[in-house]
């Protein structure tokens, strides 16, 4: 995060009420204990033996104590101490437990243990009883407190830390640290330690405020600060017997408490919420189209499968948007295709092209806050966007498989893999449990995982990536999807492995006449699957071209960069790979004219200010740019700065 | 002898039915100057034989020299410094960049690890390291989140070549990477490696991505090496049938559009089988379950069940660990 975003996110949690009551709290609470023992020391310490145990009164707001003092000077003065000592002993408790947490990520496996056994076995002891425990050894009074009740937060701390300095020590920079030959303290304090400091510092400022209770609790047991000196506790202590005389010279103090208390807890809370934001932006969530919902709706029929000449899915100007503060953003504009069935057609694009972000706008999966909408998006022949929410659930359960990166993302860990594809047919399909189970020792089957009836009652975790990225599309197969959306099915997996994905997809397609969208950012992949190939960059579709023309026939730039810069098998091993200069644009900004002409050796005057639009080309698909390579046989200038063309 | 050289090296977890022996018996040499590339699939050992070598795993049988010194077994600090002229770059650059330490200070501290230089010569060496890189001066400000993935695994490499390494490790280097940024990446550490005269083991499953980078690729199959042999020979005239399907399986451009024709051979047990459990490694050829030329196939061929392959390849010129390997000609049987 930018140090301007941060700032936007500590203004914004001063905006919230918790944020903006601490605040002001804090900073009320800080001066009266710089101010008040300065200005009323004279007020409290004066004592006035005609006054005693005075209740609420002009010159006396807060009535006087046992001695004639004056109560409400002497509870404004006590701030100073009262905070001093809690923040010297949250101090102490920080600094131990953090020292406690962290060694078992220096130490060595064994003595580590023993320190992580310690630290659980003492967390076990209530806080309280340890300091009063701890005060007893230290002595009483004010030192003996400190050290009482901060070494009895410390294994509080020590406990969370413990887990976070393990998963910082485990991480690769420490890794790449030792063996550079860092040396452990310097890991310790250079690696592990900042990057645990942020969540410890919120805890430390809402430990504040317990350690503000628990002085006072010592206090007013008389184990803390021993007259003359006096805290909020002390006077609670002293208040307390003439509570039915003046009772404000006991609730004052207890007051103060809680209202110092409250106001480090809330000021914890903020900051935590401020930790939190970074990772999570704030959206203005915009209005969905109007007249799409204006539209009048059509009735709904069964998705048909491959119904003669029409496409599966109709994609017509599908636009993803994103709101921002400087407005939405559209990381998905204008895209339009069809997918017939029995035909696999592939889409890529580097990382933030807006592939995914496409599939997600078929398969209506935008993440919150997103939007996504088309002038057309059918899925066999039904209108999607005009269907009640449920209906549309139906159509898209029914009509739609999805395969992801992850196949962990789509099985649920805690439950058999079996009961898991058992229930795509239980809910879709209206099928009876046992029938349902039977469908899915099928399907396994289908997806070659052996032994199926085993493997069925076995859990996700049982499973080799591959066998669980193939009972994933098992999944998608329980039902007749009339369309597959495969999200980089095989990104991660061996080239064996990968095959046997593809294969599987390919005969889905095949036997079931089902049609495939395979998205990737690995040309090669799609080009061994597909008939077609779509090409997006910078949110849009910029070529639309049979996978065949791929080596030889693709007439936009970006493809034949993108097709040079993928090594295969027969490339020139004397020859550096070709690169595509520069880097991908971002969809908040995206540059005028073609997006692709900043990295474009062809780009002119003309590319920079006009957009050019996706125009039938001579290889029989779509291609937007001016400067199309126009036949197979034309030389055209390669692509990339490495200055290699397209092989062969 | 010169280079890495790792000799019957053994890397086992655990104890009892548990147990879990990830490198099992492998005889690699890295000579100066060269790169060796490594491939297999996930699970096959690969990273446990990286981490074995900079010290982050345990060996439990078996030596690593590097020019003839030993690295492992051994603890103390001579070897510990000695293993500092192995460097590791790790696959995910999102993960081995200390994120709250700006580009430079990462590269620095390497650069103090390794002798005591004034503040002056530090920065002096970070700026040609980032050079080295072709990352721009200003770079060495940042923090990593303001690197784009490419940028940030030049940064990790920056960082591992300022310890002065003899020998670079690069474990799925390009992985976590978009096609169009590796070609990148990949230009950079091959002209690197060739200017520095760096030894290199280079780890990938994507076998044409270890084909343009390495000389000698040797193919990793459930701890073991089954294959080790020059780029060209290994990629041209593969012998190992497992090798043959690694070859035979790397997607291409040349094939595009024929989508009628099947991918795979339908029947092939290594499309049928699943990949070879590490915790209970078949007995005799760790690959016969799943292999079209083995047991599962040819009646007669018994052998593969019971004897173990690996014995007799070390002999062999083109080292393959499989009774009924193709000829060195690219005849089919």
């Amino acid at each position: 995060m930018t140090p301007d975003r941060q700032r936007s996110a500590w203004a914004g949690a001063l905006r919230t009420p918790t944020g903006a009551a601490a605040a002001v709290l804090l900073v009320l609470v800080a001066l009266v204990a710089i101010v008040a023992p300065v200005a009323l020391h004279g007020a409290a310490s004066r004592v006035d033996v005609a006054a005693v145990n005075k209740g609420v009164s002009a010159s006396h707001w807060l009535g006087t104590d046992g001695l004639g003092r004056d109560v409400l000077a002497r509870t404004l003065v006590a701030t100073r101490l009262s905070l001093e000592l809690a923040l010297l002993a949250t101090a102490i408790g920080t600094v131990t437990g953090v020292a406690l947490g962290a060694l078992p990520t220096v130490l060595g496996r064994n003595a580590g243990r023993l320190v992580s056994g310690l630290i659980n076995l003492l967390v076990a002891f209530p806080g309280l009883l340890l300091a009063i425990f701890l005060v007893v050894i230290f002595g009483v009074g004010e030192r003996g407190a400190v050290l009482a009740i901060g070494l009895a937060s410390a294994p509080s701390f020590a406990r969370f830390t413990e887990p976070l300095a393990a998963s910082v020590a485990h991480s690769d920079y420490v890794a790449a640290a030792r063996l550079l030959g860092v040396r452990r303290h310097r890991i310790t304090t250079r690696h592990v330690l900042p990057n645990v400091a942020e969540p410890l510092l919120i805890l430390a400022t809402i430990a504040v405020g317990s350690a503000l209770l628990a002085f006072a609790g010592l206090s007013f047991l008389g184990f803390g600060v021993q007259p003359p000196a006096y805290d909020w506790g002390q006077m609670l202590n002293s208040g307390l017997p003439d509570i039915y005389i003046n009772p404000a010279a006991a609730l004052a103090p207890g007051i103060a408490v809680v209202i110092a208390g409250v106001a480090f807890n809330f000021f914890g809370e903020a900051a935590a919420s401020v930790a939190g934001v970074r990772v999570e932006q704030k959206w203005i969530v915009p209005h969905r189209r109007a007249d799409l919902t204006a539209r009048d709706g059509q009735p709904a029929g069964t998705p048909d499968v491959g119904a003669a000449g029409a496409p599966v899915l109709r994609v017509d100007g599908l636009t993803v948007a994103f709101p921002s503060p400087a407005g939405p953003v559209t990381p998905v504009t204008d895209v339009s295709f069809d997918l017939d069935a029995g035909q696999i057609t592939g889409l890529v694009g580097e990382s933030g092209s807006g592939k995914s972000l496409t599939a997600a706008g078929i398969g209506g999966l935008v993440p919150h806050p997103g939007t996504a909408w088309a002038r057309r998006l059918e899925l066999a022949g039904i209108e999607l966007q005009q269907l009640p929410e449920a209906r549309r659930k139906a159509v898209l359960g029914t009509g739609l498989a999805t395969v992801f990166q992850d196949p962990m993302s789509a099985l649920n860990p805690a439950l058999r893999v079996g009961g898991q594809l058992a229930e795509v047919g239980e809910v879709h399909y209206g099928m009876t449990r046992r029938a349902a189970l039977k469908r899915a020792v099928e399907r396994l089957h289908a997806v070659r995982i052996s032994a199926p009836e085993r493997r069925a009652r076995q859990y996700p975790q049982e499973f080799s990536g591959g066998m669980r990225q193939r009972a994933v599309i098992g999944m998608g197969l329980m039902g007749e999807p009339a369309l597959i959306l495969a999200d980089e099915p095989t990104t991660g997996l061996d080239v064996a492995v990968q095959r046997q994905v593809l294969d599987l997809l390919r005969q889905a397609c095949t036997d079931r006449r089902a049609a495939v969208l395979l998205i990737s950012h690995d040309i090669s992949v799609v080009a061994t699957l597909a008939r077609r190939v779509l090409v997006m960059y910078g949110g849009r579709i910029v070529e639309d071209l049979p996978a065949r023309s791929l080596l030889a026939g693709a007439a936009h730039p970006y493809t034949r960069a993108l097709v040079a810069s993928v090594p295969d098998m027969a490339a020139d091993r004397g020859q550096p790979l070709a690169t595509i200069p520069g880097r991908p644009p971002d969809p908040a900004a995206p540059p005028s004219g073609c997006a692709f002409h900043p990295r474009c050796p062809l780009a002119d005057a003309r590319c920079g200010t006009e957009r050019p639009s996706l125009e039938p080309s001579p290889s029989g698909g779509r291609v937007a740019c001016w400067h199309p390579r126009l036949s197979a046989g034309h030389k055209a200038p390669a692509a990339g700065s490495a200055g290699k063309g397209v092989p062969g | 002898m010169s280079g890495l050289e790792l000799c019957g090296l053994r890397v086992r977890f655990g104890v009892g039915r548990k147990a879990l022996c990830a490198v099992d018996g492998v005889d690699l040499h890295v000579p100066t100057g060269t790169v060796v590339g490594l491939v297999g699939e996930s699970g096959s050992g690969k990273t446990t034989l990286a981490k074995a070598v900079v010290g982050l795993a345990p060996v439990s049988d078996g030596r690593i020299l590097l020019d003839g010194q030993v690295l492992a077994p051994g603890r103390g600090r001579s070897v510990i410094r000695r293993r500092r002229s192995v460097q590791l770059v790790f696959q995910d650059p999102y993960s081995s960049l200390n994120p709250r330490m700006r580009v430079g200070e990462s590269i620095a501290e390497a650069i103090r690890a390794a002798d005591a230089s004034s503040r002056s010569e530090q920065a002096a060496e970070v700026r040609r390291l980032l050079e080295l890189v072709s990352l721009e001066p200003d770079h060495a400000l940042l923090l990593p989140r303001r690197l784009s993935g490419g940028q940030r695994q030049r940064a990790a490499l920056a960082r591992a070549l300022a310890a002065r390494p003899s020998l670079l490790i690069a474990d799925e280097m390009t992985s976590a990477l978009d096609v169009s940024v590796q070609g990148t990446v990949l230009n950079l550490v091959r002209d690197i490696q060739r200017r520095l005269g760096l030894s290199m083991l280079f780890i990938s499953h994507n076998l044409a991505v270890v084909r343009y980078m390495a000389d000698v690729i040797a193919v990793m199959y459930c701890g073991q090496l089954v294959e080790i042999a020059p780029t060209e020979e290994l990629t041209y005239q593969p012998r190992h049938p497992y090798t043959r399907e690694l070859v035979a399986s790397v997607p291409g451009l040349r094939s595009a559009g024929a989508d009628a024709q099947a991918l795979a051979d339908a029947g092939s047990p290594l499309f049928e089988a699943e990949p070879a459990d590490p915790h209970h490694p078949p007995d005799g050829c760790r690959f016969h379950p799943r292999c079209p030329i083995g047991p599962v196939r040819h009646a007669g061929r018994d052998m593969c069940r019971q004897a173990d392959p690996m014995t007799a390849a070390a002999d062999r010129p083109h080292k393959v660990a499989c009774f009924f390997a193709e000829p060195s000609s690219h005849e089919s049987r």
